[in-house]
């Protein structure tokens, strides 16, 4: 069976942490491991989004954490980040939604929407009694949005709106998608719409056969001749920038999601590793090889720890910039990945099971490593950054 | 009602523990956390508001970082905190932490005092109903249910092997509570945030000293035990070593 989580901090982490950080941090631990931890296996079995959690989510302010307002409890990024890496440490699926509904649905109403908007959907969005989807990615563009082939047409009073979004969080069990389309009278500028998912035309689809983030909805779109009225146009939205400002936020926090998924597979395979036997009768911890790969590990999230608090210390005082968060969520995937493969190895077979969580987070690792800018997308956007040439 | 909720921070439970030099406690660099009981003697204490009105009051004796557990309490809905802030309180026998609490809610009048049965560090016992004696109040312990009632309080008490006792006292008075009395909530995020703007009072040494005495009880040594592997063989006729065998698990062991 798997162990109960003991937390790590080998540098004195929650040193640098306030009173508040902490607090929330143990709160958001707390939640996941009395509601969470019990039910993740069967929900990646089944392939079950936990629904359930939502209201109780709502309750204690998980949405749309670090906005202000709109009954949104106003943290820190600080703060949302080190309640991202407990969501994590549960789920990359479960936080992925929470990240969704958080930084790329009630963000960009909060950023770019009306007062009419935000008055509307923003308390409903952070109840949990409505949740969002972010349509920005299609089938034929990833890593290079820009192409997109979504297109609204001003009509009267109304946008019609015709595409097709795809790996879409949570499409199928939300009330509303932002959805980027080019304006066709607007000289195909970017912008973002607000659409109910009861208008007809649109149509939201699973994706079957996932690998990876079983416990989280992934969808595509598909918007044929949908109308919206107007004033459902986000007006602050102009250009590429804007999607890509939601996808600065949601990056950041899977910075720190990153982190969680990697202490779980990391106080997995410490504690295995101590208890397991092999070779005169000697638990495999004092074997040097698996000293080095627990080694490896506690070293790398250590220093992951430091590079999301520094990103989040100045987000919080306005000066991150993007090619920061690139750094990032870059580093932190790509470490968590490394730490889930080497804490399998440590496991044997049993790292196999999901009576242990490694090859859950291992193969949600897969998925975070590619979505929200892909590991080779941000190395080159931190190579743009450093030698000032554009290599994409 | 107005309640009063004494709440202790302890070492977390799974934190590995090293001694202090001197052997008398143990080392400060571990994770501290809310005692458990005392955070079922506050959730009591908010359901008891929520019925009743009132208000929750919040007090705790310990260094600053023990301001962690008032602030928790307060992101959790208590409505104020205090927090007798030295590094001296850890030392204090209960006799003395339940003088200290005594004398910084001496101003005050709580028509109900609660909290845990016991810590999870000294496990004594004994906070809860001294400070019931030093204010001259009735008090009642492990307790399991609290219902208020026109004269004051229908309560449950649990017993040993399975038997409850169920008691009535006047108000106000002191209950130790029983961890699982309750459901624990947890702290909402906006809660966190609003505990800010609450009222955490501060309480020196120099207040209540005049009131402390010499500690009663004080720690000598702590040690972890030592693993012995000792083994003795007997030899000789079978008769003899029965024997032998027989007298060591008498006079020695004492298991016989």
């Amino acid at each position: 069976m798997a162990f109960k989580f003991k937390g790590v901090d080998f540098i004195g982490f929650d040193a640098l942490l306030n009173e508040d950080e902490r607090l929330s941090r143990d709160t958001a631990r707390q939640f996941i491991e009395d509601n969470l931890i019990p039910i993740i296996e069967e929900c990646n079995r089944e392939g079950r989004f936990p629904r359930e959690l939502v209201p109780q989510m709502g309750e204690l302010g998980f949405f749309g954490a670090n906005l202000h307002g709109y009954g949104c409890a106003g943290m820190s990024n600080v703060e949302y980040g080190l309640v991202m890496q407990e969501f994590e440490r549960g789920d990359s699926g479960v936080r992925s939604f929470v990240s969704v509904q958080s930084a790329l649905v009630m963000y960009p109403i909060f950023t770019f929407g009306s007062d009419e908007q935000k008055d509307y959907w923003l308390p409903l969005l952070a109840k949990g009694e409505k949740l969002g989807c972010f349509g920005l990615t299609e089938p034929d563009f990833g890593s290079n949005p820009g192409g997109m082939r979504t297109r609204a047409r001003k009509v009267g009073d109304e946008y019609v709106l015709n595409g097709e979004k795809m790996w879409i969080t949570s499409g199928t069990i939300s009330d509303v998608a932002v959805i980027w389309a080019k304006v066709e009278d607007e000289d195909d500028r970017v912008r973002g719409f607000l659409v109910e998912t009861d208008r007809p035309g649109f149509s939201a689809y699973d994706v079957h056969g996932k690998w990876s983030l079983r416990a989280s909805v992934t969808s595509g779109l598909s918007l044929q001749d949908v109308h919206v009225p107007a004033k459902n146009l986000m007006p602050g939205t102009g250009g590429l920038k804007s999607p890509l400002m939601c996808l600065n936020q949601a990056r950041y926090g899977i910075s720190w999601g990153a982190i969680g998924a990697a202490m779980s597979c990391y106080d997995t395979a410490l504690q295995y590793s101590l208890l397991r036997k092999q070779f005169r009768d000697q638990p495999i911890a004092s074997h040097q090889l698996v000293q080095e790969k627990l080694t490896w590990m506690i070293s790398e999230i250590s220093k992951a720890q430091l590079l999301s608090l520094q990103v989040g210390r100045m987000k919080d005082e306005g000066k991150v910039s993007f090619e920061h968060i690139s750094m990032a969520k870059r580093n932190n995937v790509w470490m968590a990945l490394e730490c889930a493969r080497m804490a399998r190895d440590i496991l044997g077979g049993n790292g196999i099971t999901d009576d242990y969580p490694i090859m859950r987070h291992m193969m949600n690792l897969e998925s975070v490593k590619t979505y929200e800018g892909t590991h080779d997308i941000h190395t080159l956007i931190i190579g743009q950054s450093v030698t000032g040439i554009p290599a994409y | 009602m107005k309640i009063l909720v004494c709440i202790k921070q302890v070492p977390q439970k799974d934190a590995p523990l090293k001694l202090n030099e001197s052997g008398t406690w143990i080392r400060e660099d571990v994770s501290y956390e809310v005692n458990e009981p005392d955070a079922y003697a506050l959730e009591e204490a908010l359901r008891q508001k929520e019925k009743h009105g009132g208000e929750v009051v919040v007090i705790t004796a310990g260094p600053a970082r023990s301001q962690q557990v008032l602030r928790e309490a307060l992101a959790k809905g208590a409505d104020r905190a205090i927090h007798l802030e030295d590094d001296k309180f850890v030392q204090l026998d209960s006799t003395n932490t339940a003088r200290a609490i005594a004398a910084a809610v001496a101003e005050e009048n709580f028509d109900l005092i609660v909290t845990g049965l016991q810590s999870d560090d000294f496990g004594a016992a004994q906070t809860g109903v001294l400070l019931a004696e030093i204010l001259g109040l009735p008090h009642a312990t492990i307790i399991i249910g609290i219902e208020k009632t026109d004269s004051g309080l229908h309560l449950k008490r649990e017993l040993e092997a399975g038997h409850y006792q169920y008691v009535d006292l006047p108000t106000p008075a002191v209950l130790t509570i029983q961890s699982g009395i309750n459901k624990l909530r947890y702290a909402s995020l906006i809660g966190i945030k609003q505990a800010k703007n609450k009222p955490l009072r501060k309480v020196a040494w120099a207040e209540v000293e005049p009131k402390l005495s010499k500690n009663l009880q004080q720690i000598e040594r702590l040690y972890v035990p030592v693993k012995q592997k000792k083994t003795e063989m007997i030899d000789g006729p079978a008769a003899e070593v029965a024997r032998k065998v027989t007298e060591y698990l008498k006079n020695t062991a004492r298991v016989i």
